[in-house]
């Protein structure tokens, strides 16, 4: 395989390339530590609890009250009666201990970086969407997108899982007690993906980095996704992260199907690890 | 995008308040689809045939000064057309001045009437049957449902739609649901686009079946139409449309007791489904299937190419 020429990465704007804008001067310097965290982003402490009635509010006022009452330091929070609502627990950038007591509509507890989320029900569509770090934890099943382009933490659904699970995901780890449908892992780049129930067809399609292992039948497995053997690591790692969250999958870790990528993608495979941080 | 949702009741005896539950969740799926909306609801069997049909677009009315007169022709060609074949009109009601419910008496073939009553210009049958009215129109559920009289309607199951027009115009003859002519009481609505519509269509139209829009939807009715006319069930014929159809697609049809889901191989459409003891509701977001609730439920997403019908 031919080497990646350095003038064609230069090309490409890789090695000039620095992190610029507002957010990156102004948060992320690490000489002013007292920037070193998120606009809107609150110091809570989790001892102190409150409970929202979500009952007659819209998803907006939903999402206001969580952020006021992160304002005042609160930091476990429980919200009753979401009643499948849309866009709700979304861009919550601190740590908080936060329980949904029933279902979420589309795109819940989408764009966080933190937070610990119960859902007690079921989500639609696009849960967790490009979620950061932190955990959520479903209850019951999730519709399609589950996990769209998540870049860290833990994203639970203890039932089953609609189509294209995963899409674009950048890391983390998601884990679907159940089934999950076709198209998961499409044009997975990183992270793993912990499937206990079936997969549905075109299983990691276009991946090019990343890991998804699968406890039952695989329908077909998508382009550029192959089998790969289990390794004694990977036992150990599904058997702890699966021990978190309560979990087990009946024939046991060590039978389940491992798979990547089977195909390196030119302007991809090539490039040092640094060099792929700032283009995934 | 377009907002789908359905409802059956296994034990509804003389009939639930159908109309106000189908508002109630087409009214929360206004976000995705506010052109027009549209129902087809099962109520009781009184051994009339119910005949719904329009004679003009809601449009029309501000287009044109002599479109009352017009409006006026076609109603006295449509019906003296039914009197000529010998349909006995026993009522007449008329939400608006364009669209019209029948109730007639006729043992021969209603095809033949259908075709006979459409061949008047600017006439459209919505539907013909012994307890499906279908009734679609521009604007939310709540205008549709107040300016038909719906909200009191009992019946045991029914369907409906929220449509955001991709296809084609913005108009009663693109709204959904779409009647599976000539089939009486089969009604489809479906969430999606399909990409071999033209090339079916005409297949179908070689096959002597006839299209009343433009709007690809109406290719999954006239679909199953052709299907049931060759034997199949409404099960085979839904299982066949899976692969019969190309592009992304989730469809609901409701016959006389039954109520159907479809769903294409890419799962590229939502639906979820409330399976309980009593009532089985779907919608295209969960939050339509809540306001029917004030407690927790347990509902599920159907999978790719999945295909599920229930029975009253």
């Amino acid at each position: 395989m031919a080497e990646l020429r350095k003038e064609t990465s230069q090309e490409m704007g890789l090695h000039e390339e620095t992190l610029k804008g507002r957010t990156q001067k102004k948060f992320f310097s690490i000489d002013e530590s007292e920037n070193l965290t998120y606009f809107h982003s609150f110091d809570v402490d989790t001892s102190k609890s409150a409970t929202i009635d979500a009952l007659d509010m819209t998803p907006r006022e939903i999402n206001r009250e969580i952020r006021e009452l992160m304002e005042k330091g609160i930091g476990d929070i429980t919200v009753d009666n979401p009643m499948s609502r849309h866009g709700v627990g979304v861009g919550i950038l601190n740590r908080l201990n936060l329980t949904f007591s029933d279902s979420l509509g589309y795109f819940g507890c989408g764009l966080i970086d933190g937070p610990n989320v119960h859902i007690k029900g079921r989500v639609g569509w696009s849960c967790a969407e490009n979620m950061m770090a932190g955990t959520v934890v479903i209850d019951k099943n999730a519709g399609s997108t589950f996990g769209a382009a998540i870049r860290g933490g833990d994203l639970v659904c203890k039932g089953s899982v609609g189509a294209r699970t995963g899409i674009d995901q950048k890391g983390g780890t998601i884990i679907v007690g159940g089934k999950t449908g076709a198209f998961s892992g499409f044009m997975m780049q990183r992270g793993r993906m912990i499937v206990l129930g079936d997969a549905g067809m075109n299983l990691g399609d276009s991946m090019y980095d990343g890991t998804i292992y699968v406890g039952g039948e695989v329908e077909e497995l998508g382009v550029d996704c192959v089998q790969a053997d289990m390794t004694e690591l990977d036992v150990r790692y599904l058997t702890e992260k699966l021990a978190l969250y309560g979990m087990k999958t009946p024939r046991g870790v060590e039978k389940m199907q491992k798979h990547i990528s089977g195909k390196m993608l030119w302007n991809y495979a090539n490039l040092e690890p640094n060099e792929k941080k700032l283009i995934l | 995008m377009c907002g789908i949702a359905g409802i059956i009741h296994k034990k509804a005896g003389k009939g639930v308040n159908i109309g106000q539950q189908m508002t109630s969740m087409l009214q929360a799926l206004k976000h995705r689809g506010p052109d027009s909306t549209g129902y087809a609801m099962y109520g009781k069997d009184n051994g009339n045939q119910i005949l719904r049909f329009k004679v003009a677009e809601a449009a029309d009315l501000e287009g044109s000064y002599d479109i009352h007169a017009t409006i006026k022709d076609r109603m006295e060609t449509v019906n003296s057309r039914l009197t000529e074949l010998g349909v006995k009109v026993v009522k007449k009601e008329s939400p608006t001045e364009y669209a019209h419910r029948y109730e007639v008496q006729f043992s021969g073939d209603m095809k033949k009437v259908a075709d006979f009553v459409e061949d008047v210009e600017g006439v459209e049958i919505l539907s013909i049957g012994n307890s499906l009215e279908l009734v679609k129109d521009l604007g939310d559920a709540s205008v549709v449902s107040d300016q038909y009289g719906l909200n009191d309607f009992n019946g045991t199951h029914g369907i409906g739609h929220t449509r955001m027009a991709t296809e084609s115009d913005v108009d009663i003859r693109s709204a959904h649901p779409y009647w599976a002519y000539p089939f009486s009481d089969v009604a489809v609505v479906h969430n999606g686009q399909l990409t071999n519509y033209w090339t079916n269509r005409r297949s179908l139209e070689r096959s002597g079946h006839r299209f009343s829009s433009n709007c690809d939807s109406e290719l999954i009715a006239v679909y199953l139409a052709d299907r049931m006319s060759q034997g199949d069930d409404l099960e085979t014929a839904m299982k066949g449309s899976i692969d019969y159809l190309d592009g992304v697609f989730t469809y609901l049809v409701a016959t006389k007791d039954q109520l159907g889901m479809a769903k294409d191989v890419m799962a590229a459409k939502p639906m979820v489904v409330y399976e309980g003891e009593d009532m089985i509701a779907l919608a295209s977001e969960e939050v339509a299937i809540r306001t029917l609730f004030d407690h927790r439920i347990e509902t599920f997403d159907p999978y790719h190419g999945e295909v599920k019908v229930w029975q009253n």
